[in-house]
């Protein structure tokens, strides 16, 4: 440690070692710092307290139920208009016989997000976790982002406190982390103009932690927004986790451009630097979060695997079907087995946990 | 103060790091310790800011080859239908090509074809020196070693041969692991250690710079990997040739030998030892060809100073099915981003021009 007490962000290092909050401008500071390896080492100190050499992991599946959408957002490769050759809704009987099919893999958790699709009306969902609580029985379910939340509310009319209850009692376990982009109004103004707003997400996911839902929550970054901006986001889901502490794990998405409507601005892609300062800085300055996910499928396992030491605890899991970064030109796989991801773990040094949703323990001692 | 700790101090004084220290190092779990230190020593062996590339291209004159390696995806046998020996016209046009796109030299590497004799290796450099002004960086020692069995010269003589026709350094490939058990499993065929090491001494005592590669991530041991990087420091120690040195993981794709490759945290922990182990070599290089651009890019922050090169071309790692494409300008971007100024290079790591920050 003593080199982290000796260089340019020794303060910071002070701060961080006696438990002291880092401020905004301590954030600027952290990211603007060439130092990624003093970084590092404050971010893994603050993660190793929180825990241990452990490196948790998921058995998962995805499901994206549509891509028809209403929003169409800039930043997104996913999403289709009704009308497109290449728009697709699932049944239910689909997405049930998906959900059997992956009974055997011993999943613990499934994972269903989609577009805003107008067809599908709230018997559609409840229809869905209903089946899908039926097909796996004692797999949780962490569905419908927040965005998915409120468009539903708005087409029945009701308070999304209604409809979060509504899900909640047909099977919903806890709401995914995505849709928080950037918070700032200037960046969605650019990039997803038609979503909602920072505010409103953050009244969902609160509406949620309310009913007893823990959720995640998300950062895309890499595209037009600033360091500040990307500070002033971390800075809200940490107020907003004193108020619930429902959030149960944060995790940076970096941006992947190709094929979104973001793809002509030519922005130069996040680099390897960029991917494990985000995390360190998020592990720096969430000190009310207990996780941060270094998602594999984002930047790649080798990537991912070296994230464990700038504050990551979490890979993610095995995710089949991953379709959204995959349509913006993510160039990993899109599976890896559990036996991949636990070498990946022990190779670096850490133990592997096998964890459900609410990080509970599935299986140790591996 | 722990093993670990003090030995991490004594190579960032500037101390001349051991064998049996070298494998602890290779063995302990702290890799944010072994980074820093490789690091400064980086900074030290190398001051500034700079971070470097060259422009080249790989050309490969032939992917028949008598040495079927078993962690290789390149090689065909003569009877092969995709076997092929390059046509003076594709040459010619892919060195046009390359100077073109600012380019400085060309990679001129192939398999090991019964049929091609040194003569034809002369008379490929002096037709390509007698057209174009460009740097000839071509032929592993396993090309070379093969030339000398196939003409009945000694080494010096090809070597000397080779230079008068035109060529002007030689790339580090075909060292895999300088370690005997270790061929015999992955590359039975090839040289020994001993004659991988014998082509290089040759070479530098001629005056013919070099580079030096390792492959790792297959079956050797860490302690494997630190006796090769020792090995190569005792022959640079004596002959100095050595410009670079190049580790990369093996890439199991399509080969005989199958396997998984390294994990970014090994990629990351032997660049960095190679870094406090080799006090004697300039430069280290990243490999974003094989551990892809996000990896090669962290690389930066331990020990690596170079990010190798904006290759237009590249046949052998692709064969193995990994296929990072990274233009000038994202290795610039990727640079930049690391807070290091970019600048292209030539072979002989001379800087040709600096990008000003964006």
């Amino acid at each position: 440690m003593d080199h982290i007490l000796n260089g340019e962000l020794a303060d910071l290092g002070q701060k961080v070692l006696s438990g002291t909050r880092l401020s905004r401008e301590d954030g600027i500071r952290l990211y603007q710092t060439k130092d990624l390896l003093a970084l590092g080492s404050l971010a893994n100190w603050v993660r190793r307290q929180k825990n241990g050499d452990k490196a948790y992991f998921i058995v998962n599946r995805h499901i994206n139920h549509t891509n028809i959408c209403e929003n169409l957002c800039k930043l997104c490769a996913f999403g289709r208009e009704a009308g497109d050759p290449h728009a697709y809704t699932l049944g239910l009987d689909e997405i049930e016989a998906k959900a059997l099919a992956s009974a055997k893999e011993r999943i613990s958790e499934i994972h269903v997000v989609g577009g805003l699709n107008p067809g599908l009306k709230l018997d559609y969902y409840v229809e869905m976790l209903q089946r899908l609580r039926q097909a796996l029985p004692g797999v949780l379910i962490q569905s419908f982002t927040a965005v998915e939340v409120d468009y539903l509310a708005k087409l029945h009319h009701k308070p999304v406190e209604e409809v979060l209850a509504l899900l909640q009692a047909a099977g919903l376990d806890s709401l995914p982390g995505g849709g928080a982009e950037i918070f700032a109004p200037r960046v969605r103004k650019i990039i997803c103009p038609k979503k909602i707003s920072g505010e409103r997400w953050l009244e969902v996911h609160l509406a949620a932690h309310r009913l007893g839902m823990r959720t995640n929550a998300t950062m895309l970054y890499g595209h037009v927004e600033t360091v500040e901006e990307r500070v002033d986001h971390l800075i809200s889901l940490r107020e907003a986790q004193d108020r619930t502490g429902g959030f149960l794990t944060f995790i940076p998405l970096t941006f992947h451009s190709r094929n979104t409507g973001l793809e002509p601005l030519q922005l130069p892609s996040s680099t390897g630097y960029d991917d494990l300062k985000t995390l360190a800085v998020a592990r720096l300055m969430l000190d009310n979060f207990d996780h941060i996910k270094a998602f594999w499928i984002y930047i790649g396992l080798k990537l991912a695997q070296v994230a464990l030491f700038f504050g990551a605890d979490d890979l993610d899991g095995t995710v089949v079907e991953e379709k959204i970064a995959h349509d913006a030109g993510a160039e990993t796989s899109q599976f890896i087995t559990k036996a991949e991801i636990i070498k990946t773990i022990k190779a670096a040094g850490f133990i592997p946990v096998e964890r459900d949703t609410l990080y509970n323990v599935v299986e140790e001692g591996f | 103060m722990n093993d670990h700790e003090f030995i991490l101090n004594k190579a960032v004084q500037g101390g001349r790091l051991t064998y049996e220290e070298g494998v602890v190092l290779m063995a302990s779990p702290d890799l944010l310790s072994l980074g820093r230190a490789a690091d400064l020593v980086r900074r030290r062996v190398n001051p500034g800011d700079l971070v470097t590339f060259i422009v080249d291209r790989n050309i490969n004159y032939t992917n028949v080859c008598s040495c079927c390696c078993r962690f290789c995806a390149f090689y065909r046998r003569e009877d092969d239908p995709d076997a092929y020996i390059i046509s003076k016209e594709d040459l010619f046009q892919k060195i046009e090509e390359t100077l073109a796109a600012d380019g400085t030299a060309v990679m001129i590497q192939g398999g090991l074809h019964p049929k091609l004799g040194l003569d034809y290796y002369l008379e490929l450099i002096s037709s390509i020196k007698e057209r174009y002004h460009i740097h000839i960086h071509s032929f592993s020692p396993p090309e070379v070693a093969y030339m000398a069995q196939t003409s009945g010269l000694s080494l010096r003589e090809v070597l000397l041969k080779l230079q008068e026709a035109g060529l002007d350094s030689l790339p580090g490939g075909g060292a895999e692991i300088l370690v005997n058990r270790v061929r015999r499993i992955v590359s039975p065929n090839k040289l020994s250690w001993e004659q991988w090491m014998a082509v290089m001494a040759e070479a530098h005592q001629i005056g013919l710079k070099t580079t030096a590669t390792m492959v790792f991530g297959h079956v050797e041991t860490y302690a494997e990997r630190v006796l090769h990087m020792i090995r190569v420091r005792e022959q640079q120690d004596r002959t100095g040739g050595f410009t670079a040195f190049i580790p990369w993981s093996y890439q199991p794709g399509n080969t005989a030998l199958g396997g998984d490759t390294a994990t970014g945290v090994d990629y990351l922990k032997t660049l960095a030892l190679a870094r406090l182990m080799l006090d004697n070599i300039p430069n280290i290089q990243t490999s974003w060809v094989t551990q892809g651009a996000r990896l090669a890019q962290v690389a930066l922050a331990f020990g690596a100073n170079d990010f190798g090169s904006a290759m237009l071309e590249e046949n052998v790692v692709r064969a193995a099915g990994v296929n990072y494409r990274v233009p000038v300008t994202e290795i610039v971007h990727c640079i930049q981003a690391s807070g290091f100024t970019a600048a292209q290079r030539n072979t002989g790591y001379r800087v040709l021009k600096k990008f000003p920050p964006s």
